[in-house]
């Protein structure tokens, strides 16, 4: 029972931090019709700043809000000047792009940083809730952040001028420009905020997983699977299915056969519930017209 | 309309040039060089499989590594447990990877676009921990593999072992292309880039969507697993850790930028593939992997529709 316990946290923790991350491939993927596999390798690029910032003497939560703005505005600056007029070839060109990012942004992290496992600062408390010996304050104070960004990007689509202009340029790029929307802006703007949300995942995970090059690899295979599982249209779908995700991933792992076949028990359960619901847990399938 | 146009000798003339180049270069280069274009004409095989795959029928997969990893394994295990020559284990790897490229497919095929890159994905994460498993390791060798002993090229064979395995493998490429070019020239071609261009109407023609993407899906596979039996027979060992994800990325890289829907284009992506990583770590040791990237956006934004697409003035896919 306190096995099980203490797997069920761990699941939620990783689950909400794979939420996170496929509601950044959610958001790409809204704008663009393109998955970012670059995605994992940026905000491993990122956490790698937020320690560069913390090495050179701020305070955790300046760092942690310095490093989300340089994603955010560098991740803009690299859709407007390289991704969108490279792979507006064809959609397999985006593809190829988003390798060229990953290869980019891994070499880099192991050429600038050394490519050894470092250790990562929790900005909440060490060890655990009173009465509650399996609930660390930082699996604690992870899902506490992550639910609060989730809502913070909720509200922002709901009730904000620019979160509604995102939303129609998702919808029908062409009708958004005839009212006066511009489209490229927003496409920017999605790109920049999917950095941001996976550079909070990235910042999450480091202190649990450690932080090395290789560090996301198993995130955005895991959020890769959470956005397609909960319907990659629809970002509650997609938190909602990194939630399944992390928990699946936990209990299988630890219950039901070894560590070594997890990812691909996991991997194959999902390609079985994709086969029978092909759009994904909880988003209506599209139709296509003639 | 092909009756109207000038005879255009430009493209047999180009074909046979590059054929004779590629019968004479083992005589002109390092046996080491050798060693690296047999490895070039053994991916073009791959690529032309994921090419027809991708490329003409439109399915794309990110998991052509698996079918590769099948094909190697199927014909180490024959060379190793039942002392079959080299080149009597390609049949055997093709019919094997065929089958599972077409089970593969037939639940696969009902997936669309992004689905069914993951669900192929999935599989070239899955198949290097199903080899490593210990229930199969008495077979496979485990996470060590199978180490091969050195080829011998059959009896009565004039030249070199390195030249052996070099003829075997352009002899492969040719034969592949040959296929291909006779399959996506006919009624089998004309099908896939219907089911391509438009999945809907080319329903409402009598296509059989599913049936055609599992055909497709095994024969892409077939191609795929002859290149890894191949590669077993030349590399002279099989390994779980040797195909990995970055081997499938690697071939839809290759026919991206060698170019997409083209037979040329999936050897000139192979090309790419086996030499421009050796390049950018002669530029810098420390940042390969960056330049490699960097040579991929400067080719993808020199050449959106592939090498192949540079001759064809405007990308335009056939």
């Amino acid at each position: 029972m306190e096995i099980f316990l203490h797997q069920l946290f761990a699941g939620v923790t990783s689950g909400a931090i794979y939420a996170s991350f496929a509601v950044a491939l959610v958001m790409v993927w809204r704008s663009t019709h393109h998955l970012n596999f670059a995605q994992g390798e940026m905000a491993m690029f990122s956490t790698y700043v937020a320690l560069a910032l913390i090495e050179a003497g701020l305070g955790y939560w300046s760092a942690f809000c310095l490093t989300i703005l340089l994603s955010f505005v560098a991740s803009m600056v690299l859709e407007r000047m390289i991704v969108a007029p490279i792979s507006k070839a064809h959609p397999l060109a985006a593809v190829i792009v988003f390798v060229a990012l990953l290869s980019i942004f891994h070499s880099l992290a192991s050429w600038l940083f050394t490519p050894v496992l470092r250790e990562f600062p929790s900005p909440f408390p060490n060890g655990s809730l009173d009465g509650f010996p399996y609930l660390s304050w930082h699996a604690t104070g992870v899902v506490a952040l992550i639910v609060l960004e989730l809502m913070a990007v909720w509200l922002f689509f709901r009730s904000t001028r620019l979160g509604l202009a995102m939303r129609a340029v998702a919808q029908n790029p062409d009708s958004s420009r005839l009212v006066g929307i511009s489209a490229g802006r927003m496409l920017a703007l999605g790109w920049g905020l999917a950095a941001a949300l996976g550079a909070v995942a990235g910042m999450m995970i480091a202190p649990i997983i450690y932080l090395d090059p290789n560090m996301m690899a198993g995130v955005l295979l895991y959020g890769f699977a959470a956005a397609l599982l909960g319907g990659i249209d629809n970002p509650w779908g997609a938190a909602a299915g990194g939630l399944i995700v992390g928990l699946l991933d936990a209990l299988v792992g630890a219950w039901l056969i070894g560590p070594e076949l997890k990812l691909s028990f996991a991997l194959a359960l999902i390609v079985g519930v994709l086969l029978v619901r092909p759009a994904g847990l909880f988003s209506r399938p599209t139709q296509t017209r003639v | 309309m092909r009756t109207g146009k000038p005879l255009n000798l430009l493209k047999p003339v180009a074909a046979g040039a590059a054929l004779l180049a590629a019968l004479l270069l083992p005589w002109l280069i390092s046996d080491y060089r050798v060693f690296q274009f047999t490895q070039v004409w053994i991916l073009a095989i791959a690529m032309l499989g994921l090419n027809l795959l991708t490329g003409w029928c439109g399915q794309v997969s990110l998991g052509h590594g698996a079918f590769f990893a099948v094909g190697a394994y199927c014909s180490a295990l024959l060379m190793h447990h039942l002392g079959v020559p080299d080149w009597l284990t390609l049949p055997a790897c093709a019919l094997v990877s065929y089958a599972a490229g077409w089970l593969f497919g037939l639940p696969a095929a009902r997936l669309e676009g992004l689905y069914l890159a993951l669900a192929s994905f999935a599989l070239a994460v899955a198949l290097p921990q199903l080899l490593k498993h210990p229930l199969l390791a008495p077979l496979t060798g485990g996470t060590q593999g199978i180490a091969l002993d050195a080829a011998t090229p059959p009896a009565g064979w004039p030249f070199s072992v390195e030249h052996w395995l070099y003829a075997l493998s352009l002899g492969s490429l040719l034969v592949a292309m040959l296929i291909t070019h006779q399959l996506v020239k006919g009624q089998p071609g004309r099908a896939m880039r219907a089911l391509r261009d438009h999945a809907v109407a080319a329903s409402t023609l009598g296509i059989d969507a599913a049936a055609l993407k599992a055909r497709v899906f095994g024969l892409s596979a077939m191609y795929a697993g002859v290149a890894g039996g191949l590669s077993a027979a030349t590399v002279r060992y099989v390994g779980p850790d040797s195909f990995d994800v970055f081997l499938s990325i690697s071939l839809l890289v290759g026919i991206v930028i060698g170019g997409l829907a083209s037979i040329p284009g999936s050897v000139l992506g192979a090309l790419f593939v086996q030499f421009v990583p050796h390049t950018a770590e002669q530029v810098s040791r420390e940042a390969a992997w960056a330049i490699y990237g960097l040579f991929l956006l400067i080719a993808l934004w020199a050449m959106p529709g592939g090498i192949a697409g540079l001759g064809r003035g405007r990308a335009r896919q056939r």
